[in-house]
């Protein structure tokens, strides 16, 4: 398979809590929560902390860059094939994503690959990775 | 507390439409209530509690309590998906052996082949869903959600495809005998492996058929189920357990059946080797594969090698599932394969599954059900029974 043409990306589904990670997104910035009473970092990013359920959380830019968990490229039913994606950030947690700029037929779990936003069909930029070394 | 043998499944019906453009959900509840009813010898005036999840149309139980005018002291609508309805039969059981009602109908229908559902469609729950704002626009669908399961077992385990294609095929060789099956030819390896990929690395033949249909169970207090005509099928022990992404550490290739089955085979008393028949939710293939594993019927990571050359085909392999043909061939009425699981599960424990592929002096079952997405968020529920 060649590279895909871009499918039309749905706008995100945006609620108060979510809001500030978008308006992040908008300055290119991809948000992850840290908990600071477990030092853990969380994704998707909460108020409250998923592990320890402290409320001493902070969304901090995460660095951008690490590797595929796990891909499915979707083939049929769809007018665009794409590729599904966890990406396992170098903060630790994973994240489902996309995978894009690509040859689908190429990845593999494991691969390196670095953040790039794409922007939904109303524009939001939607945080996607594309392989490092392209 | 425990509900081991505190009530028994005495009512069962699958309904047999596949396809039903002239029927509403509501109908399609009532008319499987109705089936189970009879199957049972019991009144519709018997039922004193009801249960259903997010089928049911409306405001749920509430539309179909008055829908079908019942008089219900106790009233149930937990929804972990399609492992519902596994859920309501042991959540029923409780509530029998508290006394909170003696006789409990449970109901699903839908009628997604007839609204044109398909399992390449990126399901959307509103923003108040607090994943949606980093999730939909990635577009994950069922296919592709269970597709990146299925990747990372492959990474993690050195799965095949091939293995994969084994459960299709177990399905396929029951599925013949089921006159109500919507796939009833038998498959090879060959045609799984030949069929289209949907979604990386599953093909058309890994997923399971999108259906319309319903079911219904009926589960009662002992003293009731022996004044009924119907053999005995017992509760033994159940588990329930949904399963996250775990704040983004993530472990996609284990189920909450990690923990839902080992809550049921300890309060059952039983062990995975002592089971003769096992119903297990198969939205797609790895979902079985998974299951089996989580469930302890193997090795975490040796399910490729558990299912191949035909272990789970009825009179053959060691270990009977499915034997109606399962969501991969039978049916999967509402996108929910739960209640279906349960129903076979106790024609098993009667011995009236067809006689082809019905597991000899079956006294042990089990029925496992996984429901939302093993790819993201997932019910997961386990149920063992058996034969009175």
């Amino acid at each position: 398979m060649t590279t895909p043409a871009q499918r039309q990306i749905p706008a995100p589904l945006i609620n108060p809590e979510s809001a500030r990670f978008f308006d992040a997104a908008r300055k290119g910035t991809l948000l992850v929560g840290k908990c600071h009473e477990c030092g853990e970092y969380h994704f998707y990013p909460r108020v409250l902390c998923p592990q320890c359920f402290s409320e001493r959380t902070e969304w901090v830019p995460a660095k951008g860059t690490g590797v595929i968990y796990s891909y499915s490229t979707l083939r049929r039913g769809v007018p665009v094939p794409y590729t599904i994606a966890y990406v396992t950030l170098d903060e630790g947690v994973s994240m489902m994503t996309n995978i894009v700029d690509c040859d689908p037929d190429t990845l593999k779990i494991g691969a390196p690959v670095r953040l790039v936003f794409k922007p939904a069909e109303d524009g939001t930029p939607v945080p996607m990775f594309t392989p490092a070394e392209s | 507390m425990t509900i081991k043998r505190k009530a028994c499944i005495v009512g069962a019906y699958e309904h047999p439409t596949r396809k039903a453009p002239e029927k509403s959900v509501a109908q399609l509840h009532a008319e499987s209530a109705r089936g189970a009813l009879l199957d049972a010898g019991l009144s519709k005036s018997d039922i004193d509690g009801y249960f259903c999840a997010g089928d049911a149309p409306g405001l749920g139980p509430l539309a179909m309590v008055d829908y079908m005018n019942l008089k219900v002291r106790h009233v149930d609508s937990t929804d972990t998906g399609g492992s519902s309805y596994l859920i309501h039969v042991a959540h029923a059981a409780e509530a029998i052996a508290l006394g909170k009602c003696h006789v409990a109908l449970i109901t699903l229908a839908g009628r997604p082949r007839s609204e044109g559902s398909s399992g390449t469609q990126p399901r959307n729950y509103g923003a108040a869903a607090p994943d949606a704002g980093f999730e939909y626009p990635h577009g994950m669908t069922t296919a592709n959600g269970y597709g990146m399961v299925a990747m990372r077992h492959m990474h993690e385990y050195g799965t095949s495809s091939e293995q994969l294609a084994w459960i299709k095929v177990a399905a396929s060789h029951h599925a013949q005998y089921n006159d109500n099956a919507m796939l009833r030819d038998v498959v090879t390896v060959e045609d799984v492996l030949a069929s289209p990929v949907i979604a990386d690395p599953l093909h058309r033949l890994d997923c399971c058929v999108v259906s319309d249909g319903g079911g219904a169970v009926i589960v009662a207090r002992p003293e009731i189920a022996k004044t009924l005509k119907r053999p005995l099928v017992n509760i033994l022990g159940a588990g329930e357990s949904p399963k996250g992404q775990n704040g983004g550490k993530l472990d996609l290739t284990t189920s909450g059946a990690v923990w839902s089955g080992p809550a049921a085979f300890a309060e059952a008393g039983v062990k995975p080797a002592d089971i003769q028949y096992a119903s297990i939710y198969d939205s797609f293939t790895i979902t079985v594969l998974v299951q089996l594993e989580d469930l302890g019927f193997c090795k975490k990571g040796k399910g490729g090698k558990f299912v191949a050359d035909g272990n789970l085909i009825s009179g053959s392999g060691k270990l009977p599932f499915n034997t109606d043909g399962g969501g991969l061939c039978n049916n999967h009425p509402a996108n929910r394969g739960g209640m279906t699981k349960v129903i076979e599960a106790v024609r098993q424990l009667r011995g009236e599954a067809h006689p082809k592929v019905q597991v000899p002096d079956c006294r042990l079952a089990l029925a496992q059900g996984t429901g939302g997405q093993l790819g993201s968020r997932h019910g997961s529920a386990t149920l063992i029974m058996e034969r009175g």
